[in-house]
């Protein structure tokens, strides 16, 4: 985990027809730290998420991951640089059970090869049992343990948004990216969000980038903040300076 | 009341209408000329039975409803759990043969070759949830492969059928990897075009395929290189009961094709338990529930999609070359559009994804067809009427089979 | 190469003709795609069942009746649209308002199976071999052009068809833009729950649908039976696909789509039957279908659609 920068964006500009949805925007997210975007509705957060993410492809712009460029990446490629995102309404694998969620993430880990499957090599044992393990550990660590064996779509929706977490970080990337992880849970559960982003940050040494709008979250958590309106960039910073930015709170509350 | 009486009469003479082209009259050629012979019967007795129907329809949807629920939900079949009643069937279907009459034991051939044809379309369909309404094709590339290695260079059916499977699951790669990104409807509609191009392209490129003529004289299946023939077909060589000292009788033949097919569509039912319980298999599961989940984990859906798209070609093949070795001959006609539909149509009755339910549906469409000659007329019309029945009251199929998972001990 | 243009001609003209019924039919299948979402399989034997039903009309009639040959080609369109109606309205109730709800591959199992036993049942009424339709008219307008001796041939026949499509392309247009039952169709190929909100009735504008599709796909019947002098209860299928190819290369959901689409997949496969060979004019017609898929599956006229995240 280092202090360099991880994710470099730069130009980076979204039309749809004629639409422009994201103006030349432009930021980065450094190896340790907690980048937030935030801004009113519309502002092309999630837009910038899903260019990043390699869900659309941009119009114009730099992204590099790591040094390699990812722009136009497709998601799946996108994710082997090790950047994984969480989804606004949880997508979850909501009929496979918990464990067989954090199974699935680790696809590209496991021994896919027919052959060896088909006859429960020793090799492949060996590593369905590695995966296992590694899912159990993940549980273990967010508290879902006892819930292992149920369907993912019967869990609560707090306990939905971690294990989306959890499903993420099985994946041992380098950047993790939540979008709004804090939505429709409670005061507690926002609380305890927090602890988890600090302690992953922490423990595990991976960046985050998220969107959200819960102010207290934000600023409690983040390293820099990224604010946007209609598409375009409003001011980047620390979260004291963009508290104070009078730009920002025109953005938010409208002209006094 | 009144309304019910007015809604019946409505549907009746809808019915009318519906009828009386098709079946109240009907048109006869009488040398040059066409005639039309009415047929008011039947238009008043359709129009009677629909009106009193509708009337009843309160009380004959009960039973439709009850069915609707009532047939089990299979749970997912415990791997280790029933070994011993697995061996057993197994057995008991090995021994059966030799105390059956021949046309029964060919009839039971011919169901353990669509068994093994629907349950590799399950992996496609059921497993993986991709509308492949093209799988016919890739049973005529295996059928001809072997026939053409027949034809080319005097290969056995031994040698040829890894061939043609090789061959069919590279016609599978390669018609998936364009297309398996396409979105369900389209994805069906373009394999149901690929099926129908090689079915054109087998009639019309008479130099290789024979055309609409096809290929004869293909050699049945040899016992570890020893021909089961009544006489050696080479000067000076020795057939299968010769070296055993046996005296051949058709018979042999039949049921040496029976245990064939058996063998097959075991080793396909093998195939198809160990997938969904291996990595590809949750994959295949995973992505049909969400792919855009799957992508951002790193998951490349096309070469998912298209490990069940090449397999399930791959049993297509292997089937085609086992059709081409027991009827001797092929051509296009065997590989119509109707038979995609046929298999397709055993894997959804039977239960997407459940395996028993697909081997139980095979079973009841090829039997009960033989069973009722006299209704031979109406097979397809049945049949198709039974699809919509199926999908319109029970579209989770006959024996739907939960999943196994993956458990965790505590 | 002083033939070449007489020659052209009488391929474009062919071409036309031909694709002005895969036209008719394209626009059953594109209607009942934007509407619902969904391909009616069963939308060939429509077009077959219209065939036969103008071929009983012509029957029932005698042509020796001494009727006026406008008023009997008339009647027999007439009548067959009407029966086909009755048999498009029936068809969406019974396979697929049930299954509407439900995963698309229970909706195509039901349109299959509706086709298969559509087909089995005019077999079984009417024969499953092919029946012949007796010459309404022949001769045509035959000239030659450019002196080379090329005679360009234009049968009654095909030039009926090209006026009639003409006649109810305008017409359908004109409908669609201007009347109410037009204005709701559009509505609710854009967004159905909105309008269902609005106080559409939705269900009637989606029998509406499969009513004017069916309609549309008769006259093709019809008007084909007439020309081409026989047919059979399995003509419905190539048609079928191929109207629906001809549905996607214009841009599925559109109607002056499938106009153009059929119209460049009639031209397209006259061409190829006159200048590759006859016997592999189905492959090109399949084949421009796995292509468009492919590479535009959009079609010429659809908007490039974005997926939501």
């Amino acid at each position: 985990m280092s202090s360099e920068v991880l994710l470099k964006v730069s130009g980076l500009s979204m039309r749809f027809g004629g639409l422009l949805a994201v103006d030349n925007i432009q930021f980065d997210v450094k190896g340790d730290e907690v980048f937030a975007i935030i801004g009113p509705n519309g502002a092309g957060k999630t837009t910038v998420f899903n260019c990043v993410g390699g869900f659309y492809k941009p119009s114009s712009g730099v992204i590099e991951m790591a040094g390699k460029s990812i722009a136009g990446l497709p998601s799946h490629e996108v994710a082997r640089h090790g950047l994984v995102r969480t989804f606004q309404n949880v997508r979850l694998f909501k009929e496979l059970t918990v464990l067989e969620n954090l199974l699935v993430a680790q696809h590209t880990q496991v021994e896919s090869r027919l052959l060896p499957g088909l006859f429960k090599t020793r090799g492949y044992r060996r590593a369905e049992d590695e995966a296992r393990a590694h899912a159990a550990q993940w549980l273990d660590f967010m508290g879902l343990r006892e819930f292992a064996n149920r369907e993912a779509g019967n869990l609560a929706y707090g306990h939905q948004r971690r294990l989306e977490i959890a499903r993420c970080m099985i994946t041992k990337p380098k950047l993790l990216m939540l979008d709004e992880p804090a939505a429709g849970l409670n005061p507690q559960e926002k609380r305890d969000l927090q602890g988890l982003i600090h302690q992953l940050r922490q423990e595990f040494g991976v960046a985050v980038l998220l969107i959200e709008h819960d102010m207290s979250l934000i600023m409690g958590i983040s390293d820099r903040i990224l604010v946007m309106e209609h598409g375009r960039a409003i001011t980047t910073g620390t979260p004291d300076e963009v508290r104070n930015d009078a730009r920002v709170i025109k953005a938010y509350l409208g002209e006094e | 009341m009144g309304n019910n009486i007015k809604h019946a009469a409505i549907s009746a003479l809808l019915t009318a209408v519906l009828v009386m082209p098709v079946f109240g009259l009907e048109l006869i050629r009488q040398g040059a000329r066409t005639l039309m012979q009415p047929n008011w019967s039947f238009v008043f007795i359709a129009m009677a039975v629909v009106f009193v129907g509708q009337l009843c329809r309160p009380w004959l949807m009960i039973p439709f409803k009850a069915m609707k629920r009532g047939l089990p939900t299979l749970p997912a079949a415990p791997t280790g759990g029933n070994k011993f009643i697995i061996f057993v069937l197994v057995a008991a279907a090995v021994i059966w043969p030799f105390f059956s009459g021949r046309s029964s034991v060919d009839i039971a051939t011919l169901v353990l070759i669509y068994v093994m044809l629907a349950l590799g379309l399950n992996i496609v369909v059921g497993f993986a949830g991709l509308l492949d309404l093209g799988f016919v094709g890739f049973y005529a590339v295996g059928a001809y492969t072997y026939a053409l290695l027949y034809q080319w260079a005097g290969w056995g059916f031994w040698e040829a059928l890894p061939v043609a499977g090789a061959m069919a699951a590279l016609f599978g790669f390669i018609l998936g990897f364009p297309v398996l990104r396409l979105r369900g409807d389209y994805l069906a509609i373009v394999t149901l075009g690929f099926g129908e191009i090689i079915r054109l392209l087998l009639i019309n490129l008479n130099q290789f395929t024979g055309g609409p003529d096809g290929i004869s004289g293909i050699p049945k299946p040899t016992v570890f290189g020893l021909e089961m023939t009544r006489r050696a077909s080479e000067e000076g060589g020795e057939t299968f009961h010769q070296f055993m000292g046996w005296t051949f009788q058709n018979q042999h033949m039949v049921i040496y094709l029976y245990l064939m097919a058996l063998m097959f569509a075991l080793v396909t039912l093998f195939v198809s338990t160990r997938l969904i319980r291996m990595p590809v298999g949750r994959a295949w599961e995973a992505l049909r529930e969400d792919e855009i989940a799957c992508r951002s984990l790193g998951l490349n859906p096309t070469r998912i999609k298209l490990s069940a798209f090449t397999l399930g070609a791959m049993f297509a093949g292997f089937g085609g070359a086992f059709f081409a070795a027991r009827q001797g001959l092929v051509n296009p006609e065997s590989f119509t559009f109707i038979e995609s539909a046929l298999i397709l149509a055993i894997v959804v009755l039977g239960g997407m994804g459940s395996q028993v339910g697909v081997i139980l549906a095979a079973i009841l469409i090829t039997v009960v067809p033989e069973l009722a000659r006299e209704f031979a007329e109406y097979r397809m019309l049945i049949f198709g009427l039974v699809m919509v029945l199926m999908m319109v009251w029970r579209p989770q199929g006959l024996l739907p089979m939960k999943r196994p998972h993956v458990e965790l001990e505590k | 190469m002083s033939d070449l243009i007489p020659q052209l001609t009488q391929q474009v003209f062919n071409g036309l003709s031909l694709g002005a019924i895969y036209a008719l039919i394209a626009i059953g299948y594109t209607m009942v795609y934007g509407i619902i979402g969904m391909i009616n399989f069963a939308h060939g034997e429509i077009y077959m069942i219209g065939a036969y039903v103008g071929l009983v009309t012509l029957t029932a009639f005698g042509t020796a009746s001494g009727m006026p040959l406008p008023l009997l080609i008339a009647g027999m369109l007439v009548v067959a649209m009407a029966v086909t109606g009755v048999y498009g309205y029936t068809l969406e109730r019974v396979a697929y308002r049930p299954v509407r709800g439900s995963p698309r591959l229970v909706a195509l199992i039901s349109a299959i199976g509706m086709s298969i036993f559509l087909q089995n049942w005019m077999a079984l009424g009417q024969g499953a071999r092919d029946m012949a339709v007796p010459a309404l008219f022949s001769g045509g307008i035959n000239f030659e052009l450019g002196g080379s001796g090329f005679g360009v041939t234009m049968p009654y026949s095909r030039i009926l068809i090209i006026v009639v499509t003409v006649v109810l392309m305008i017409g359908l247009t004109l409908f669609i833009r201007h009347s109410r039952m037009g204005r709701a169709s559009r509505a609710c190929s854009q967004d159905m729950h909105m309008a269902n909100l609005l106080g559409i009735d939705t269900n009637k504008v989606i029998s509406f649908t499969f009513v004017l599709g069916a309609m549309l796909a008769a006259v093709g019947g019809v008007l084909i039976a007439i020309t081409i002098g026989k047919l059979n209860p399995f003509i419905g299928f190539i048609v079928g696909i191929k109207a629906f190819t001809a549905a996607v290369l214009g841009g599925i959901g559109s109607i002056p789509g499938a106009m153009l689409g059929g119209v460049l997949l009639g031209l397209a496969e006259t061409f190829a039957a006159a200048y590759i060979s006859s016997q592999y004019k189905d492959i090109v017609a399949f084949s421009l279908l796995v292509l468009i898929l492919l590479f535009r599956p959009t079609g010429l006229l659809g908007k490039p659609e974005v997926e939501k995240v």
